[in-house]
């Protein structure tokens, strides 16, 4: 028998939610006053949460390393969100967006999760309007939608190419408000550091004035991580340059287990790598696939101009593999086949490390203004980047890293392996299996914040009415703090001679060449010993400069990147040990001719990570995964 | 490519600062703007020195994170684009850069190029926002919203709160960035229920964090880096009369 | 809302103090619209009769005595205004840039508005102790030829005298150039700032600003110059 206890509800697959919402144990108006709920991170899933939490009455306090909680990286989402309203009249239902969740995440994802984030995204929506978010619309002044990757029903709905700038921004107004009210009271620039554990639950926290440097001691009942994904670990993603795992980790450390640490994905629409000096990589949307056709030359090595390549040399790749998706494969599928491509020595541009995106059909049948009504920012934004016009040459675009499924482990509360630990949106590991669909991250982070957490966490809430705030001269609080403060000093104590940022790079050449797109038990367990090896030298050789009670940013990625090799060791551990290729896991060992060949015999579990010490080997707690609603078949967009 | 640098140095907030030179050398046409930077910072933290402290996190153009005043003008040379988009090919081999923070006292120095924008939220906590408590709500679509209306909602929700505005006005005058917040929700029907109360609370708050009045130089536009457009401050100072008389 | 607004009345702000300086701006328009339209009179080149007439009809009006009044509590409204704003306005840049390119994204003179008003108040400083004062304040002006006492001169008459010097109307003509920039941000500006932005009509305000902020100060620059070269008379 696991440890692990995914208290999902009985009952039939429709009803587990409506009746857990009737059964739960709530918390009156009077003692939500007295209990105080800590979030950190000010995404998606941070600010809703916060917001809602606030306004059902708990006393909230927030966090976020950003100077405003306005700028968390859900913003840089540009596709959309979906929904299950069927305003296209398509035959989309709460069960088909199920479905397609649990097909899209390779049958590595918990039914009743998925099956509540299926429920709960129509409610999103009407939210978000409700909000003053300026969604898309048609003529006749109703929502309109589009199509996404890894689905047949149009069920995206979008503002521009900036739908998770308008979300957040629609988050934010919510959070603002209950901050404008008194209800929460926001710490911005301020990075959690260590996570305070008291009597065996999460307590509080330790955060890190980022303009001051002063280490912070905050109480709270419960604590909330929304703090994103880790795709950071690979140096360069898409993610922003501040994301990082630090928050997770420290809950890792203090018992929270980790699950499917090696699920990441890698999105196959990025503008490629351009050299050495590289800080990041830019995403262009997937709903350019809506209307952008996929190819590369027929012939190896072929370095005319794309013009210049008669139409019968082209392969369209996509839709001669996966003809009834096309172009719009899923994610995971869309960048191996990129790879493939571009091993095959069939790669476009200078460093053969490029396939073609060509909108010229497209801008022939719908004009080019209807294009650039579409798409028009994320056109700007590739001509800013590579100073080419999309427009008349095809984009070369390449997979890069994006999004991260695996996280802390959590039951059906949203609650993690520490009592009182909660973790929302990317950073748990819940919704996505081994590769989440286009368009689904938003619809998690909103569905965690708004519709699940705020019912979930006064289950655990109720229990904690007779609890009085506990002062922060705790001594759990001061071992917490000392902590933190050791590790500070100890980073700015080395004075060695390589920067953070270089083994950063070195962190995510390993990372990217062994634990990528394509894995292998040879690689992996190479990767091993260059990690280990690589985290020995960060920490005797490692050159931080500054002092810690002042704002340093070189001190700040220091304590990032320490996490990040870390992490980077359960993910190799994980990736090792999951003897399967599924989703944006793809071990080279297990495939049908490039495809992914899934083990559900022995692998059809959720792999949680449980600390044991830093260099030791992390001990593996399996959470069988139960499928009674979908049958289990090999995924195909054939 | 290579660079001779000025750039502001500012220890802390009460410390005084000064702008100090500093070459750069082998710059690829196509390194970010702050990718130089970040060579920057690396050459000098490998010669034992502090990194110059700038703020900066999608580095694609959304978050507004990005601030710095480069050459004269807010996020640099080009037009619409945020710092972080900015191309070193945007600039001449041998160029003297000046890289100083956003100036204007609603928006204090933390450090170096830091600076403290967080007015903007002040300004976002008093009315930015329509009052709809989580499930509180109907359905989508029993809300039609006229197209044209939505669009113009879009244009104005656009902006990223970088403060870019601020930083090029001569008045130091928040008003791109609150007009625009206001158009948002005066152009919906969503917003139309507290449109009064919304833009007295924000025009009153935006005085108090000390921004300068609007005069119309168009500066702000120029240097959105999403071209809000100054008929977002029309429409607030329409409301705000509206709302004031009435 | 979240906070109760404490709103003190529309002109507790600075919007609210911006809407002061433009609806004396446009109300400033208008009378230069009236103003320029009697003095071209001189234009018909009789000598100044229809000019003195119009002259004689605005000192005597009721109504336009009255307007003279709101006109000067007009005038003094957009300076104080101007003046409170431009205080307001220099309290919220402390330390400034060490490098600036204001002309990438702004006109000079929409800038320079306070600058460009100070010369026309200097320039109305003048303008009013040659004409107004001896026309209001003494009686020296007649209203016309025939009712002409000994020792008096028509408006016309001392025009023509004034404009004999030629360093008046080097100013005079400088002082229109200002006022030619002042309009010419001021104009637009004005309706922009009553809220007056409309993607059909925003163009066509634009562009009547622009011809007006032309037209209207040429013909002002014009009379002191054909006056002293003596082309009317």
């Amino acid at each position: 028998m696991s440890v692990l206890d995914s208290k999902i509800p009985d009952g039939p697959l429709e009803t587990k939610w409506t009746d857990y919402k009737s059964h739960v144990k709530l918390v009156n108006p009077s003692n939500k006053r007295k209990l105080e709920v800590i979030v950190v991170g000010t995404g998606l899933a941070g600010a809703s949460a916060a917001a809602s939490l606030a306004e059902l009455g708990y006393k909230v306090k927030a966090y976020c390393y950003q100077d405003s909680p306005r700028r968390a990286h859900s913003i840089a989402a540009q596709g959309g969100i979906n929904a299950a309203k069927n305003y296209k009249n398509d035959g989309d239902s709460v069960f088909r967006l199920f479905y397609d969740t649990i097909k899209g995440g390779d049958f590595r994802a918990r039914e009743a999760n998925v099956y509540r984030l299926a429920e709960v995204s129509a409610n999103i929506i009407d939210q978000c309007v409700a909000q003053g978010v300026p969604f898309a619309r048609e003529y006749g002044g109703l929502l309109d939608n589009r199509s996404f990757g890894g689905a047949q029903v149009s069920r995206t709905f979008y503002a521009r190419g900036q739908t998770g700038q308008q979300l957040l921004l629609g988050a934010y107004s919510a959070l603002s408000r209950q901050i404008g009210i008194g209800n929460v009271e926001m710490f911005s620039r301020h990075e959690m550091v260590e996570l305070v554990n008291i009597d065996g639950k999460a307590r509080g926290i330790i955060a890190r004035d980022l303009k001051t440097g002063k280490l912070e001691r905050h109480f709270g009942h419960a604590v909330v991580l929304a703090t994103g994904g880790y795709g950071n670990v690979f140096f360069l993603s898409t993610n922003a340059m501040g994301c990082n795992v630090t928050a997770a980790w420290k809950a890792h450390k203090q018992g929270a287990f980790f699950a499917n640490p090696c699920y990441t994905q890698i999105h196959p629409t990025c503008i490629p790598v351009s050299g050495d000096y590289q800080s990041k990589l830019t995403l262009m949307s997937e709903s350019l696939r809506n209307d952008g056709r996929v190819w590369v030359p027929k012939k190896q090595g072929d370095k005319r101009k794309p013009q210049d390549i008669p139409e019968d040399e082209r392969d369209y790749y996509l839709e001669r593999k996966y003809p009834s998706f096309g172009n719009l494969a899923p994610r995971d599928i869309a960048s191996r086949a990129a790879k493939e491509a571009c091993d095959d020595g069939r790669g476009v541009g200078e460093s053969g490390l490029a396939v073609y995106l060509d909108f010229a059909d497209a801008i022939k049948r719908l004009g080019k203004s209807v294009v650039e009504a579409r798409y028009g920012n994320l056109f700007d934004m590739y001509h800013h980047i590579t100073n080419e016009d999309p427009y008349e040459v095809p984009m070369r675009i390449y997979p890069a890293v994006h999004y991260t499924m695996g996280g802390l482990w959590v039951d059906y509360n949203l609650m993690t392996t520490v009592p009182g630990l909660y973790a929302t949106g990317e950073c748990n590991f819940s919704d996505h299996g081994a590769n989440r669909l286009g368009a689904s991250a938003l619809m998690q982070g909103l569905a965690d914040g708004y519709f699940v957490l705020p019912y979930t966490i006064g289950d655990y809430l109720a229990g904690e009415i007779f609890t009085k705030s506990i002062p922060t001269d705790h001594p759990a609080f001061d071992a917490a703090e000392k902590a933190a403060a050791e590790r500070i000093n100890k980073l700015l104590a080395v004075k060695g001679n390589r920067t953070v940022d270089d083994f950063h790079k070195a962190l995510g050449k390993i990372m990217w060449e062994y634990c990528g797109m394509a894995r292998s038990s040879e690689g992996l367990t190479k990767a091993q010993a260059m990690l280990k090896q690589l985290r020995e030298e960060f920490w005797s050789d490692v050159r931080v400069t500054g002092g810690a009670n002042e704002l340093n940013v070189d001190l700040e990625k220091a304590g990032r990147v320490a996490d990040f090799i870390e992490l980077g060791e359960l993910m190799v551990t994980d990736a090792l040990s999951r003897n399967e290729s599924c989703g944006g896991h793809f071990r080279v060992e297990y495939q049908d001719e490039g495809e992914a060949k899934r083990n559900d015999q022995d692998y059809a579990y959720v792999a949680a990570w449980e600390h044991k010490g830093v260099g030791q080997q992390a001990a593996l707690h399996k959470e069988a995964l139960k499928f009674e609603n979908v049958k289990l078949a090999t995924r195909s967009y054939k | 490519m290579k660079f001779n640098l000025k750039i502001w140095r500012q220890k802390n907030a009460q410390a005084a600062g000064k702008m100090v030179d500093y070459t750069i050398d082998n710059i690829n046409a196509d390194m970010s703007f702050l990718e130089m930077m970040d060579v920057l910072n690396e050459e000098l933290i490998r010669k034992g020195e502090e990194p110059v402290a700038f703020d900066h996190d999608c580095r694609e153009g959304i978050c507004g994170m990005c601030s710095m005043h480069i050459n004269g003008r807010p996020h640099g040379p080009l037009r619409g684009t945020t710092t972080c988009q900015l191309y070193m090919r945007n600039f001449t081999d041998g160029e003297t850069i000046y890289i100083e923070p956003f100036r204007a006292n609603a928006f204090p120095i933390i450090r170096d190029l830091v600076v403290d924008r967080s007015a903007f939220d002040r300004i976002m906590q008093v009315g930015g926002f329509v009052s709809v408590n989580t499930g509180q709500v109907q359905d989508a679509n029993n809300i039609p919203v006229v197209k044209a209306d939505a669009d113009l909602a879009m244009d104005a929700a656009s902006c990223i709160g970088c403060g870019a505005c601020v930083a090029a006005c001569k008045n130091a005058s928040a008003s791109l960035f609150v007009g625009a917040k206001i158009s948002q929700y005066a152009l919906l029907p969503q917003g139309r229920i507290e449109a009064k109360e919304r833009v007295l609370a924000m025009v009153n708050q935006m005085d108090e964090e000390g921004f300068g009045s609007c005069t119309n130089t168009g500066a702000c536009e120029a240097e959105c880096p999403k071209g809000i457009s100054l008929s977002n401050i029309a429409r607030m100072n329409r409301e705000y009369y509206s709302a004031s008389i009435s | 809302m979240s906070k109760k607004s404490t709103h003190n009345g529309l002109f507790s702000t600075l919007i609210g103090k911006k809407m002061l300086m433009g609806v004396t701006g446009i109300f400033l328009i208008t009378f230069l619209v009236v103003h320029c339209a009697i003095n071209s009179l001189i234009f018909f080149n009789d000598g100044g009769e229809l000019f003195n007439e119009g002259a004689k009809f605005m000192g005597t009006n009721v109504l336009i005595r009255i307007m003279e009044v709101v006109l000067f509590l007009g005038i003094i409204a957009h300076i104080v205004d101007a003046l409170l704003l431009t205080l307001a306005n220099n309290k919220t840049r402390s330390t400034g840039y060490q490098y600036q390119k204001p002309n990438a994204n702004s006109k000079w003179y929409s800038r320079w508005m306070g600058l460009l008003g100070t010369l026309i108040l200097m320039f109305l400083i003048v303008h009013l102790k040659d004409f107004w004062v001896p026309s209001r304040f003494t009686d020296h002006i007649a209203h016309s030829e025939l009712e002409k006492l000994p020792g008096q001169e028509t408006l016309f008459e001392e025009m023509k005298e004034v404009f004999e010097n030629p360093l008046i109307v080097i100013l005079y003509v400088a002082s229109m150039v200002s006022l030619a920039y002042h309009l010419l941000h001021g104009f637009q500006s004005a309706f922009q700032t009553m809220g007056w932005n409309h993607p059909k009509y925003t163009p066509i305000i634009q562009k009547t600003g622009f011809w007006f902020s032309i037209i209207i100060p040429i013909l002002f620059a014009l009379m002191p110059i054909v006056m002293h070269l003596g082309i009317i008379k």
